[in-house]
């Protein structure tokens, strides 16, 4: 069974993968805007650095990120100059770290859903008096709401299953840090595999079901390629 | 009233360069082949063009000059794409109150259900515009442009996506807003037979050029313009019902130049209808025929002729100062002796009425 360690583990996992997935959101929605949108040359530029987390060790990503989040990096600095704390180790820390590393995984869905919908439904709203802010709200959100739920769940998804990176830069706090993905290594270093198995199989089944529930609808609005 | 428009759009190794001006009254044709840049100019009207430079004034407001370019959705206009381009995540309705919603209240001179009695859309409300058919799609789309009460309404090849049927179903929608609606439409086709059916007003373009422009009675029968020439080479006319004959089951039409009979038509007598005579269904004669099946007959005098090569060549005739256009042999030409001043007859094979 699980032990409460666990639970806490697993409430943590969830509560970093649920607040990484909004903040993903809300940055990702413009971002993946403007990239299906600009005829900025150089748009290849951005889309690289979006796709990067696709490519790069966990590991590496963690060491930067590390050195940003410490009192003497760029984030972790600033964070201790308006009177707080170094981000390192911190679950803050772990919020920002899934967000960058999961960032593909929510853009590129976006993206490609607002690409598909093309200029001429906005260009037809244009012609109807709606304004670019009211455009987007009106005609692109609704007509992208399969890339929606595609981004939200494969962001939710990837965040639950990340591990390098928080290794790398969460440590193993307890009731802070402590995911589920670091708490099955620690059962497995220590032999305890029932409570590996607990976990890992709910991470499976979690993981199955919401990927099952993206093809589902998937199938069902066939808008958005996975 | 007029709307003036002066573009030049480059694009590539093309250039638009139009400078023209069209009445605020009626319907406008943009015509010419396709890539002669007539849907980047009714683009470019809408402001929906990024590159176009010029200076675009409707009535007495200014949308576009160096200094001003008024974004698209602050521009009072309706716009009909070629294809319906229905918002799908919206029902009829939805679509419909899209644009009717977002104008103040009291710009809103087409009501709602106005917009849907003059299209006959009532009974398609509650459906997804995925289960429409070509022609309900388009009619829902010229309603939803209406709805929006535009000074001025544009439309691109509005009848380009449907089959010949549908264009049957939706052209006396068309028609109808023209005289119902005191709203100036500025219309782009490449098809002379849409052309001859609506416009009042034409402008020819080739090649991103405006070649002529003018009232469409006067343009299809100017010998100097490619309508005049080849096979589809016709005459519109604006007549009159003036009677009806129950006993032979015809109806007469009168215009400045004689009277037109046609098989007996359910129109009112005092109604106003449009006549296309293909030229190649009018054949001339030097003596009025008796002993002809052919009803109608009408005495012109011919004011020019095309000269050139080929086996057919076209005769412009003048009925009491009414074109009318005649595809003849050049044989026959030169056996009847024709030449500008000749008083001739006109028979008339057949006749389309497009109202």
């Amino acid at each position: 069974m699980f032990n409460e360690a666990d639970l806490t583990a697993l409430a943590i996992t969830l509560k970093l993968a649920l607040i990484s997935t909004l903040v993903l959101l809300l940055i990702g929605t413009p971002l993946a805007w403007w990239l299906a949108r600009t005829r900025w040359r150089f748009k290849f530029i951005p889309e690289a650095v979006v796709a990067l987390p696709l490519v790069l060790p966990p590991t590496v990503l963690g060491f930067y990120l590390l050195l940003m989040l410490g009192p003497h990096g760029a984030l972790g600095g600033a964070a201790v100059a308006l009177g707080g704390r170094p981000l390192a180790f911190t679950f803050t820390g772990l919020v920002i770290g899934s967000v960058i590393y999961s960032m593909p995984f929510v853009v590129q869905p976006l993206q490609d859903a607002f690409t598909a919908i093309g200029r001429r439904p906005l260009e037809v709203a244009a012609t109807l008096g709606a304004s670019p802010v009211d455009r987007f709200f009106s005609v692109a959100v609704p007509l992208a709401r399969p890339g929606f739920l595609t981004a939200a769940v494969l962001g939710f998804a990837h965040t639950i299953g990340e591990f390098g990176v928080v290794l790398m830069i969460g440590g193993n706090i307890p009731g802070e840090t402590r995911v589920a993905s670091i708490a099955i290594y620690d059962h497995v270093e220590g032999l305890q595999y029932a409570h590996a198995h607990w976990l890992s199989g709910g991470l499976l089944l979690l993981s199955f079901l919401l990927l099952v529930m993206v093809y589902a609808l998937n199938r069902r609005f066939r808008l958005v390629k996975l | 009233m007029s709307i003036d428009i002066r573009f030049r759009i480059p694009q590539g190794a093309f250039c638009l360069d139009v400078d023209l001006s069209v009445p605020s009254q009626g319907v406008t044709s943009l015509f010419g082949p396709s890539g002669c840049g007539k849907t980047t100019l009714l683009r470019a009207i809408a402001g929906l063009e990024h590159h176009a430079e010029g200076f675009l004034r409707v009535g007495d407001i200014t949308w576009q000059d160096e200094n001003i370019f008024v974004a698209p959705h602050r521009r009072s206009l309706g716009y009909v794409f070629q294809e319906a381009s229905l918002f799908e995540h919206l029902n009829v309705k939805g679509n419909l109150e899209y644009g009717f919603r977002r104008i103040p209240r009291n710009l809103r001179r087409v009501s709602l259900d106005r917009a849907i009695d003059l299209l006959e859309i009532g009974q398609l409300l509650d459906r997804s515009p995925l289960t429409l058919s070509g022609g309900e799609r388009q009619r829902v789309s010229i309603a939803r442009a209406l709805a929006v009460s535009p000074e001025l309404l544009l439309m691109d090849e509005p009848l380009a996506a449907v089959d010949y049927d549908r264009k049957q179903e939706i052209l006396p929608y068309i028609e109808s807003l023209h005289r119902e609606l005191d709203i100036p439409v500025i219309h782009v086709s490449h098809l002379p037979e849409e052309v001859g059916r609506l416009a009042d007003h034409l402008v020819l373009l080739q090649n991103g050029r405006v070649t002529a422009a003018g009232d469409v009675h006067e343009i299809f029968t100017r010998l100097d313009l490619p309508l005049a020439h080849g096979s589809d080479a016709a005459t519109i006319i604006e007549a009159e019902v003036s009677a009806h004959d129950e006993k032979y089951k015809l109806t007469c039409l009168s215009f400045k130049g004689g009277t037109i009979t046609v098989t007996r038509r359910d129109i009112p007598v005092g109604s106003p209808v449009r006549l296309r005579l293909a030229a190649r269904d009018v054949s001339l004669t030097l003596e009025r025929q008796s002993g002809t099946s052919i009803l109608n007959i009408i005495p012109a005098v011919v004011e020019s002729m095309t000269e050139d090569e080929h086996a057919q060549l076209t005769v412009r005739l003048l009925a009491e100062e009414v074109p009318l256009l005649a595809r003849i042999t050049r044989k026959s030409a030169d056996d009847l002796g024709l030449a500008p001043g000749k008083p001739v007859y006109a028979q008339i094979k057949s006749i389309a009425l497009l109202v």
